[in-house]
């Protein structure tokens, strides 16, 4: 992996007062990105519209593509023309990207999707909060296959994880999500961007050797293939088709054996250093609060009202939604009494705290339909009901 | 001695073509060979850097094209080629970009794509291969397919009207639109050479037998006949008014350059859009422009 310091030119080095959808679009110009193809989704828009301020000045393209297929196939096309690309959407935009998330995957293309999430089903609610898209980020498209996914929690963490999102990105080959809500989105809270040269970018894993000799899929030491770029020439194929070190169609089960492992343990084996998570007093902790995006800050009051009454209350919030800290969750689950998992949504992740707690810790849910955060009380409850 | 200088059989294109790949998974008799060999010959006789040259399919018996095509080559979802291209040229705008598809994948699933991209007049060359029907999964009624002519999903007759692709292109926006049949292989080969060295959506229609499917569904005979059936039923009329260019179950096929003109690509009309309203603010994109960089 080689880090460069940001080009400057897409860094608005200061202290700014930004809603996160904002964040996201300064976050993406730091980080490099130069491509943006996007569909007008509410809650999401804004990041759309920033970009297409600020990109003429910077150098680089905005394209608002006829629907979110073309978006995210657009993306994918200028990622193999060389470019960092990004677009934004909400829920109905995502289910929409679905099957060319999976294309993504399969021809191991670095880009990164910010899902700005509204409640749903269908069109649901536009304009109010939901995380309810976290699993479809994970099993969305059709096949195995692994993502990374981000979890911000205020306008400050859109910008800093939407460069981490490049960086994963790239340094995996995998797309990668920035999994925020209404509520992030159109938050306003200060944004410190600092000078370029404190901002490191992760460049694009380039082949080098000589012409003959490339293989697009051929893994290297770390278990990641090198990359090219359209006109450099390689005259190398990719496809989506299950296929072989030379991109080439294969279709029989040893192939795909070899093609599906990859794309996952590329993953799954690199848990570790991709994971962010933050805790506090997780160590002495009876019960864990376990959240991720707004309803963390939500929390902390529920938190810190048992926390009064003497209660050992701990926090764990997931920056990284997935892969899941499945190995941190195994560790805490036989010396607490409970996690109390809150979230926008009729149970998605709990049910993968259910599957690493494994019984050795009771699991209770706050669940929310959307439409607005959750009543802290409400989570206050779970927390008593845990250590009754 | 030198391999060129063996006795033995080479295939004039064979330079383009992923050998290691051959034999194609094409039927005897397929129309699609033809236009692929055109393509080849068109590429030879342009003076275009190939390795600045992409090709981008979709999914269906023509979107293995892609796979064939020994030059950067896409092989993408179904009827996203388009958009995939879009992104591609617009990422790094000094590579000529032909999107090599069906009619199914273009006009069918990926139709909003298409007359997008003609509306932007974004630089592509778009070969539509045109066997009236989805020949990959079996031969499936299509948007093109001509009415009363049988598919598998329409077992007794097509009712539904088809696209006039032409048509559908020059209002959508396209600055070339053009029509073969497969056995005009010259005419093939100097249509894709014209788009190759123009700037602008460029759209050619190639009429091409499906023997396995379309051909034996409907008893027009093998691929041969079927091939100079579609030559000997056509008609060349260059500039025709596109509106009359509809398909009739076995009728007449008027063919032809019917659409050439000029206007601003999608990358042109944004630089110079910018550079008037944004003057020196604004970074001109993807032209050499040492001043700026």
């Amino acid at each position: 992996m080689k880090k460069v310091k940001a080009d400057p030119k897409g860094v608005l080095t200061g202290v700014h007062y930004l809603d996160g959808d904002y964040a996201i679009a300064e976050g993406a110009l730091a980080a490099g990105c130069r491509f943006f193809a996007g569909y007008p989704i509410t809650p999401s828009t804004e990041t759309a519209e920033r970009f297409a301020a600020r990109i003429p000045k910077v150098g680089g393209v905005f394209i608002q593509m006829e629907d979110e297929l073309g978006s995210i196939a657009a993306l994918i096309g200028a990622a193999w023309g060389g470019k960092k690309a990004m677009t934004v959407t909400s829920g109905p935009g995502f289910s929409l990207m679905q099957e060319n998330i999976g294309l993504a995957c399969m021809m191991e293309t670095p880009l990164v999707i910010a899902n700005v999430q509204r409640g749903g089903p269908s069109t649901g609610l536009p304009t109010l909060a939901g995380q309810q898209d976290i699993m479809q980020a994970r099993w969305g498209s059709h096949g195995d296959y692994e993502v990374i996914a981000l979890a911000p929690d205020s306008p400050q963490e859109c910008f800093d994880l939407t460069i981490e999102a490049f960086n994963l990105a790239e340094t995996y080959r995998v797309p990668t999500f920035i999994m925020t809500d209404e509520c992030v989105g159109h938050m306003h809270e200060k944004v410190v961007i600092p000078p370029a040269e404190e901002i490191e970018v992760v460049e694009r894993k380039w082949y080098t050797g000589p012409k003959d000799k490339y293989l697009p899929y051929k893994l290297d030491k770390d278990g990641i293939p090198f990359m090219v770029k359209a006109g450099d020439g390689y005259r190398f194929h990719t496809t989506g088709l299950t296929h072989d070190e030379r991109g080439y169609p294969v279709i029989n089960a040893e192939c795909q054996d070899w093609c599906v492992r990859h794309l996952c343990d590329k993953i799954r084996k690199n848990a570790d250093k991709i994971i962010i998570l933050e805790e506090d007093e997780t160590d002495t902790a009876e019960v864990i609060v376990l959240s991720y995006g707004i309803t963390s800050r939500v929390a902390t009051r529920a938190v810190q009202k048992a926390r009064d009454e003497g209660i050992k209350v701990g926090t764990l919030r997931l920056i990284t939604v997935w892969p899941f800290a499945e190995k941190r969750i195994r560790e805490l689950a036989p010396k607490v009494a409970a996690f109390v998992v809150p979230e926008i949504n009729y149970g998605q992740i709990v049910f993968e705290v259910e599957r690493c707690a494994a019984g050795q810790a009771k699991v209770i849910h706050v669940p929310h339909c959307g439409g607005w955060v959750h009543n802290p009380e409400d989570i206050y409850k779970a927390i008593k009901e845990a250590v009754k | 001695m030198k391999a060129e200088d063996r006795l033995e059989e080479r295939n004039p294109i064979e330079d383009l073509l992923r050998m290691d790949r051959i034999p194609h998974i094409w039927c005897p008799g397929c129309g699609i060979g033809t236009v692929v060999t055109s393509f080849a010959e068109a590429l030879k006789k342009t003076d275009l850097d190939l390795d600045k040259v992409a090709v981008v399919s979709g999914i269906g018996c023509t979107g293995r094209v892609a796979g064939y095509i020994k030059l950067d080559s896409f092989h993408t979802t179904h009827g996203r080629a388009v958009a995939f291209a879009t992104g591609l040229k617009l990422a790094n705008p000094e590579l000529k970009v032909v999107v090599f598809s069906g009619d199914g994948d273009l006009a069918g699933i990926g139709g909003n794509h298409l007359i997008h991209a003609a509306r932007r007049n974004m630089d592509l060359v778009v070969i539509c291969v045109n066997n009236f029907n989805y020949a990959m999964t079996g031969g499936q009624v299509a948007a093109t397919t001509p009415l009363e002519a049988n598919a598998s999903t329409a077992p007794y007759g097509n009712f539904e009207f088809p696209f006039n692709l032409p048509f559908l292109m020059e209002a959508a926006g396209a600055t070339y639109v053009a029509r073969w049949t497969a056995l005009h292989l010259r005419r093939v080969t100097m249509s894709i050479m014209e788009a190759l060295q123009r700037k602008g959506f460029s759209f050619i229609e190639v009429i091409t037998p499906c023997v396995t499917l379309y051909a034996r569904r409907n008893r027009l005979g093998d691929g041969l006949n079927l091939l100079r059936y579609y030559y000997d039923n056509s008609e060349i009329q260059h500039g025709a008014d596109t509106r009359q260019l509809d398909i009739s179950f076995q009728g007449k096929i008027i063919v032809g350059k019917f659409v050439d003109k000029d206007k601003p690509t999608f990358l042109d009309a944004m630089n110079q859009h910018f550079t008037r309203v944004l003057g020196d603010d604004y970074q001109l994109y993807g032209r050499i422009n040492h001043d700026r960089d």
